[in-house]
């Protein structure tokens, strides 16, 4: 179990994180999302003990980061933003003395040595020394460094940043493999990620906690939760098309997207909307290339809950949230 | 124990991955060679005693000590690696202890590489080997003593330059704290007590004796001093500021 309680760091007079309290348990993958400078990194630093919070608290299974730090990261894999590492070792040397200092001995450090450098497919850049990888293979090593002695709580800072795409998946892949047993925390600003990984998302700006939900949740709230997006052949049909949607009993707005040919109709509070537009375009034997239900947008919930005012002008938040 | 044991052999290993330990390697040993016979006149003296060796070391290690230690923690800084040794689970005590003296074997290792020196002494003559043991000793133990120093520069900077740059000054000053160059400059800012314990503190004073062959007490004491006084500043440093 990780838990923050009032956890807060002030670099003179700029608060980084602000009282942030959260509890995350076995089985959870929390994501942890804000805009860039919004406190990800720093509270992923007090959680691993690497800077002390200004007040606060941060503990891993019950020991707390300041009182018993070798025992809170006895029990972590931490991967530092950036994956940093010794360039000049070899990722052998490198993968081993990490191994000791985590004090594996014997048969189980073998096998866990085997299996990281399986896992991550790390065999062909063995004898390589690290400085001389691909930023790919680098992350890698980091990932392979954090789970090398089997953690229980494993905390990766932007795990998959300047991936390719198919590595992007193997990490994703390999995280969704971990979770069942651990404890795991990704702080990302790449939202697609929370919802290839993640069960729960915190996004966070300016230090504080602004929503603490599933991704589906958080997608519902987006204005475009059960909105229906039809795309036509051409744009010719579109302005006919608007005013038969509009005239929807189920549908509060209609929007346009002349270039791409596209109409969406959002519907009205707890109605739906897919059954009403679908039987219009039959009816009307609409000319079209697709039709389908919008899930929720969660760059544009992202976008409206970090980019709302401070507080103090929580109503406009709140017109912006709906 | 066991934690210093693992930063130590990580830290040593990585000196010799890289060119740097040839590199100086090889000019220890020559430049240790051409003050011996040059400068120190090892053969015009017509004594097999190795004093004119050891008398150079002291400004020998002035330029080069701090080469071996500028790396230690500005390095780590530099490359975001300190983040992960700090939340490895390792105290910070453990990796000053350990970095610090993977420098030390490894300065230790250079001035065992001038045995040849010794070799020759004893080939031409009959020299007196405690002495030039204890010499040795004091010579390591001075090197303890710049080492030290290196590290705590080291880890105010992220820049190996001003590391380098910053080490050599201390070491300049901890070297002379006896002589009017620095006395004249200090007793016209600081009453005379503080004056007189900074004399009291020069590293030359120190290793003078000792490298003439009498080892005392309170000099292996005092080296071990300043060891552990600079190794607690850097420990002091790094605790406020690792993450800048």
């Amino acid at each position: 179990m990780i838990k923050t309680e009032h956890l807060t760091k002030r670099y003179g007079s700029l608060v980084a994180v602000d009282d942030l309290s959260f509890s995350v348990g076995p089985g959870e993958i929390l994501g942890f999302l804000g805009p860039n400078g919004a406190g990800k990194s720093t509270t992923m630093r007090m959680i691993a003990g690497f800077i002390s919070p200004t007040s606060g608290h941060a503990s891993v299974c019950g020991h707390d980061l300041e009182l018993e730090p070798i025992a809170a990261k006895s029990v972590m894999g931490y991967l530092p933003e950036g994956a940093p590492s010794y360039g000049e070792m070899t990722v052998r040397r490198f993968l081993e003395f990490i191994a000791d200092i985590r004090a594996l001995a014997g048969g189980e450090r073998k096998a866990r040595l085997d299996y990281v450098i399986d896992r991550l497919h790390l065999a062909p850049v063995l004898e390589q020394s690290i400085e001389t990888l691909s930023k790919g293979f680098r992350r890698r090593v980091g990932l392979a460094q954090a789970i090398v002695h089997d953690p229980k709580v494993l905390v990766l800072d932007e795990p998959t940043d300047g991936l390719d795409p198919n590595q992007k998946h193997e990490v994703r892949t390999l995280i969704g493999e971990m979770a069942a047993d651990k404890i795991i925390v990704i702080s990302t600003h790449i939202l697609e990620e929370v919802n290839a990984v993640c069960n729960r998302a915190i996004i966070i700006a300016r230090g504080r906690i602004l929503a603490d939900d599933t991704p589906q949740a958080l997608e519902a709230r987006s204005r475009y939760h059960n909105a229906v997006s039809v795309r036509f052949e051409d744009s010719g049909s579109l302005a006919k098309a608007r005013a038969a949607v509009a005239s929807l009993s189920a549908v509060a707005s209609v929007e346009l997207n002349e270039r791409e040919a596209r109409l969406t109709a959002f519907p009205r509070p707890n109605q739906v909307v897919l059954p009403a537009v679908s039987e219009l375009a039959a009816r009307e034997r609409w000319n079209l290339k697709e039709l389908h239900l919008e899930a929720g947008r969660l760059d544009e919930v992202f976008r409206a809950i970090t980019e709302a005012p401070p507080a103090g002008d929580a109503d406009e938040a709140a017109v912006m949230n709906a | 124990m066991r934690s210093v044991g693992i930063v130590l052999r990580r830290e040593l290993a990585s000196y010799f991955v890289t060119p740097l330990a040839y590199v100086f390697i090889f000019f220890f040993l020559v430049l240790a060679g051409l003050f011996t016979f040059y400068l120190g006149g090892f053969y015009d003296s017509n004594q097999a005693d190795l004093s004119p060796f050891f008398t150079y070391h002291p400004w020998l290690y002035l330029f080069l000590i701090p080469a071996i230690s500028m790396r230690l923690w500005a390095e780590e800084r530099a490359s975001g690696s300190i983040e992960l040794l700090m939340t490895l689970p390792v105290t910070l005590w453990q990796a000053v202890v350990g970095k610090f003296l993977a420098a030390w074997c490894f300065a230790g290792i250079a001035l065992a590489l001038t045995f040849p020196i010794w070799i020759t002494a004893a080939w031409l003559g009959r020299p007196d080997n405690g002495a030039i043991f204890i010499g040795y000793i004091g010579s390591l133990l001075m090197a303890g003593g710049f080492l030290a120093i290196g590290t705590c520069m080291s880890a105010l900077t992220r820049n190996q330059v001003i590391a380098f740059v910053l080490t050599v000054v201390v070491c300049f000053l901890a070297l002379l704290s006896a002589f009017p160059i620095v006395l004249d400059f200090l007793s016209g800012v600081l009453p005379r007590a503080i004056v007189d314990a900074v004399a009291g503190f020069s590293f030359l004073m120190r290793f003078q004796s000792i490298s003439k062959g009498v080892l005392d007490v309170r000099d292996l004491l005092y080296f071990l001093m300043v060891i552990g006084f600079w190794l607690i500043a850097t420990v002091i440093v790094l605790d406020i500021k690792k993450a800048d």
